[in-house]
């Protein structure tokens, strides 16, 4: 038998107190698809990135075909033949395919001979691959999943035999990634060997030959992908059984908390983001927006929310108007609550402990308040409810909120908007970046809301927690309505295909 | 920030900052052998100018008084975000408020003149900042650039009052008249005399333990107010100052003028507590060396008084060292003030993480 493409050998690696690598061994078949899943903090990126250069292992060995490699920077794991699709790509958007293509490779000082060259293999890996790009297109302009094609096409250029991709189905539809696992299996029959890196085990399926699972750090399991099944390996990745969320608590016809009536958003340049949008919500009712990222979901939110003024339209909650001018503060006492898609970028401030975090929003609130000084011991002993309400590890309301893991960061956004009793709840993204153990108690805590009758708004891009949740499932792509279905009278393809901006019969529903 | 340059809290604090200080002063000392001379013989002439004797330790206290009121300004504007390099033209205008009240006052009693003068002062340094603060959150425009156009301004500003409109009749030195006595805020040495205490004349007055109240002030408000939550809010996470449905804009004009205020205070210790009168020039770079003051005092009030101190000692210890030295001029302190500006300042987490390492090491070893 060959020597594997790639095999890593007792990789340790610590990163302060943290031991994010023990002794993690890995063996990939040339010429197969390999999955390694595990939940966020698991370390698997961390190992990717010491396979690519970006960091030294402390102690382990890297060989490729082999033959020992020192792998000490990206340059060397190129030379080693070895790509990386990041998840965040590294192109430059004004510029053309052929340009990015050519970076970092232009042979000369003159970069007609690079782009002459870029070209013929751009046109090469298409016919070969169906890596299918027009070199002379602006990558800017081009979709997520045709810029994850150039990322693709700039690591083969580069003659990788070996290719890591980091969770890269997050940002695509349903479409695209079927497309993607094409040109991934078309990439394997030719002799590549794929590295794949996600959390969802629906991919590991769909595509692996074979997968590692890692837990804390550690390699805990090496499968044939035949042999094993969803359900084994999410138990794996936990290192416990998991128990599904208790969902069918029956749609209450209850009276509408949440309507939005001809919702119109325009950013700052004047580009409509969202285009007339309607919808109502009803108490007990959880209401899921679909969509790719980035057609709008987000400008709904945070015009809804108050952050983001309205070209047009009418909001009410609890059948109270939400005047225009309406600040986040003020929507907030209207009685909504936000759970925010980015809690990094705008649910927390990573720099303060938890305390201030907790308090986010709810600043002046007459809890928190002692004249014009925050009521320290107060602040502090609530937040301390908080965390042992929803079993946020560690509690400690003084740690810097930078310093608990993305599932605990999320309860602590979850517990100050849940806990101030709203009578509308938006929640987006709610497990991005969330560790398995993590998504069933936020699920749970959705779903108590739900039978408390409060209206629930939930955005999120992963399909499988809409049909989880959500009692109706809405549509966007760019920017409007593309259409509402009861959740048991669709399925995942159906909802996929609207969120392309196809109905089910194949046309173009949207302009 | 990744957990390879975690510090425990006491090694962040005192020991790193402490680093950088010895770093700064030995390539001082390396700068000092350079030109021939004694690099100890030369320190121990600074502290002991500084420090050594009563005299000098109410020159540098009344150094220091400046530097705690530019160095909160700097600090404040700091925690919401903002770089508030306008310390000067703010002083320049806390200045202007402060001999306006002053002369229009000075003849009423102490208590109602000096409390209105200070308040002017605050005030005019306050509507200073505020004006770059709104540009800044209605316009954009950044304060970096619009501050140090203010200074111009104040600077152009402070001549035309004091040659065409404050200097007196037939005087040459443009400045304006003598405040009366109710505007002058008494020396230390004078305000002690009655509890039987005799100390040197020094310019020490009570705009020093003014600053000391404002420091506590600033701790106040940054650590424990609504406002202040609001306010490193701000600077920290725009994003999420918005979804918490705090005016970004509001706030920053706020905070700019709490600077400005603060940076106007330094007129009262320079034209209320010593000069008497307005003059040219008073503000002598303190605006700028609060940045600095800022900087090393990492934004703290207690760092900020700290810092405050070495630097008034710089500047005390710098003058005696250039009298008793005529080789190290006062240059030099300017050399040795870059030098702690550009290890405690610039290059703060340079040291960072091989600190890290070794405590790390200790630990587990």
């Amino acid at each position: 038998m060959d020597a594997p493409a790639i095999e890593l050998i007792g990789i340790d690696k610590r990163f302060g107190a943290v031991h994010a690598n023990r002794a993690v061994s890995l063996a990939v078949r040339a010429g197969t698809i390999h999955g390694v899943i595990g939940e966020n903090g698991a370390g698997k990126s961390t190992l990717m990135s010491i396979l690519f250069g970006f960091y030294e292992a402390d102690s382990g060995e890297i060989r490729v075909h082999g033959r020992p490699a020192r792998i000490l920077n990206p340059a060397d794991a190129i030379a080693a033949g070895i790509g990386m699709v990041h998840q965040h790509f590294m192109l430059v958007a004004p510029m053309r395919v052929a340009e990015n293509v050519m970076l970092g490779a232009e042979g000369g000082a003159l970069t007609a001979g690079g782009l002459a060259r870029a070209r013929a293999e751009i046109a090469r890996f298409g016919r070969e691959y169906g890596l299918l790009v027009d070199p002379d297109a602006i990558v800017g302009e081009l979709s997520v999943g045709l810029q994850q094609r150039v990322e693709i096409i700039k690591a083969l250029y580069r003659g990788a035999e070996i290719l890591i991709l980091d969770e890269p189905t997050g940002v695509l539809t349903p479409a695209e990634t079927e497309q993607l696992f094409r040109v991934l299996d078309e990439l394997r029959r030719q002799g590549r060997t794929i590295l794949l890196i996600t959390h969802k085990l629906r991919e590991i399926m769909a595509i692996t030959d074979t997968v590692s699972v890692m837990r804390r750090g550690e390699m805990v399991a090496h499968l044939e992908t035949r042999a094993t099944n969803p359900r084994a390996l999410a138990e794996l990745m936990v290192g416990r059984a998991i128990q599904p969320p208790m969902r069918d608590i029956p749609a209450a016809e209850g009276r509408p908390l949440l309507e939005v009536e001809n919702l119109t958003v325009t950013d700052a340049r004047g580009i409509p983001r969202v285009r007339n949008v309607s919808f109502s919500i009803r108490a007990g009712e959880i209401l899921g927006i679909a969509g790719v990222s980035g057609n709008g979901q987000s400008e709904l939110v945070e015009a809804i929310a108050g952050m983001m003024p309205r070209a047009s339209g009418a909001i009410r909650i609890a059948g109270r108007a939400v005047p225009e001018a309406a600040d986040a503060a003020r929507i907030r006492a209207m009685g909504l609550a936000h759970v925010p898609e980015d809690r990094h970028r705008m649910g927390l401030v990573t720099a303060f402990p938890a305390y201030e975090s907790a308090m986010l929003g709810r600043q002046d609130a007459p809890r928190y308040r002692a004249g014009p000084f925050v009521d320290l011991a107060a602040a502090i002993a609530d937040t301390a409810g908080k965390m042992a309400r929803f079993d946020v590890r560690p509690p400690d309301p003084l740690l810097k909120t930078a310093n608990f893991s993305g599932g605990n960061q999320q309860k602590i956004v979850l517990a100050r908007e849940i806990e101030t009793d709203p009578d509308v709840l938006i929640v987006a993204q709610p497990t991005r970046g969330v560790d398995i153990g993590a998504i069933a108690f936020i699920h749970r805590r959705i779903l108590d809301l739900k039978a408390a009758g409060k209206a629930i708004l939930l955005v999120s891009v992963e399909l499988d927690e809409l049909f989880a949740l959500a009692d109706r499932i809405l549509v966007m792509c760019g920017g409007a309505l593309v259409g509402t279905r009861r959740r048991e009278e669709t399925d995942q393809n159906e909802i996929g295909l609207m969120m392309a901006g196809l109905d089910n019969a194949g046309a173009e529903a949207v302009p | 920030m990744s957990p390879a340059t975690s510090l425990p809290r006491w090694a962040d604090v005192v020991l790193l900052p402490a680093l950088n200080v010895a770093l700064a002063f030995l390539a001082a000392g390396l700068v000092v052998l350079a030109i021939g001379e004694n690099p100890l013989e030369a320190t121990a002439l600074l502290l002991r100018g500084a420090l050594g004797h009563a005299e000098g330790l109410g020159f540098t206290l009344y150094y220091a008084t400046n530097f705690v009121f530019t160095g909160l300004a700097v600090a404040v504007a700091f925690h919401a975000g903002l770089f508030n390099i306008g310390g000067e033209g703010q002083a320049m205008l806390g200045g202007i408020g402060a001999a306006a009240a002053a002369l229009a006052l000075g003849h009423l009693p102490g208590a109602v003149a000096l409390p209105a003068a200070i308040l002017a002062a605050a005030l005019c340094g306050a509507g200073w900042a505020a004006v770059p603060g709104w540009l800044q959150a209605r316009r954009g425009s950044h304060v970096v650039i619009t501050t140090i156009m203010f200074n111009f301004i104040a600077s152009a500003l402070l001549v035309y009052l004091l040659v065409d409109v404050l200097r007196p009749e037939g005087m040459m030195e443009p400045s304006s008249r003598g405040f009366a006595s109710g505007a002058r805020l008494p020396f230390i040495h004078e305000a002690v005399a009655p509890l039987g205490l005799a100390l040197p004349k020094t310019p020490l007055n009570l705009a020093f333990p003014l600053a000391l109240l404002a420091a506590l002030l600033v701790w106040l408000l940054i650590y424990r107010s609504r406002l202040g939550y609001a306010i490193r809010i701000v600077g920290a996470n725009p994003e999420a100052a918005r979804y918490a449905g705090i005016s970004p804009a509001k706030i920053t004009v706020l905070a700019m003028a709490i600077s400005g205020a603060l940076a106007g205070m330094m007129a009262v210790n320079e034209i209320l507590g010593v000069q008497h009168r307005l003059l040219l020039a008073f503000t002598a770079g303190y605006g700028f060396v609060g940045i600095a003051v800022a900087l090393m005092g990492r934004g703290h009030p207690a760092g900020i008084v700290l810092a405050a101190l070495l630097f008034g000692v710089l500047y005390q210890g710098g003058t005696e060292l250039a009298f008793d030295k005529p080789n190290i001029s006062r240059d030099m302190i300017v050399v040795i003030q870059g030098l702690v500006v550009l290890f405690a300042g610039a290059l703060e987490f340079m040291l960072r993480p091989a600190l890290a390492r070794v405590l790390q090491r200790r630990r587990r070893g």
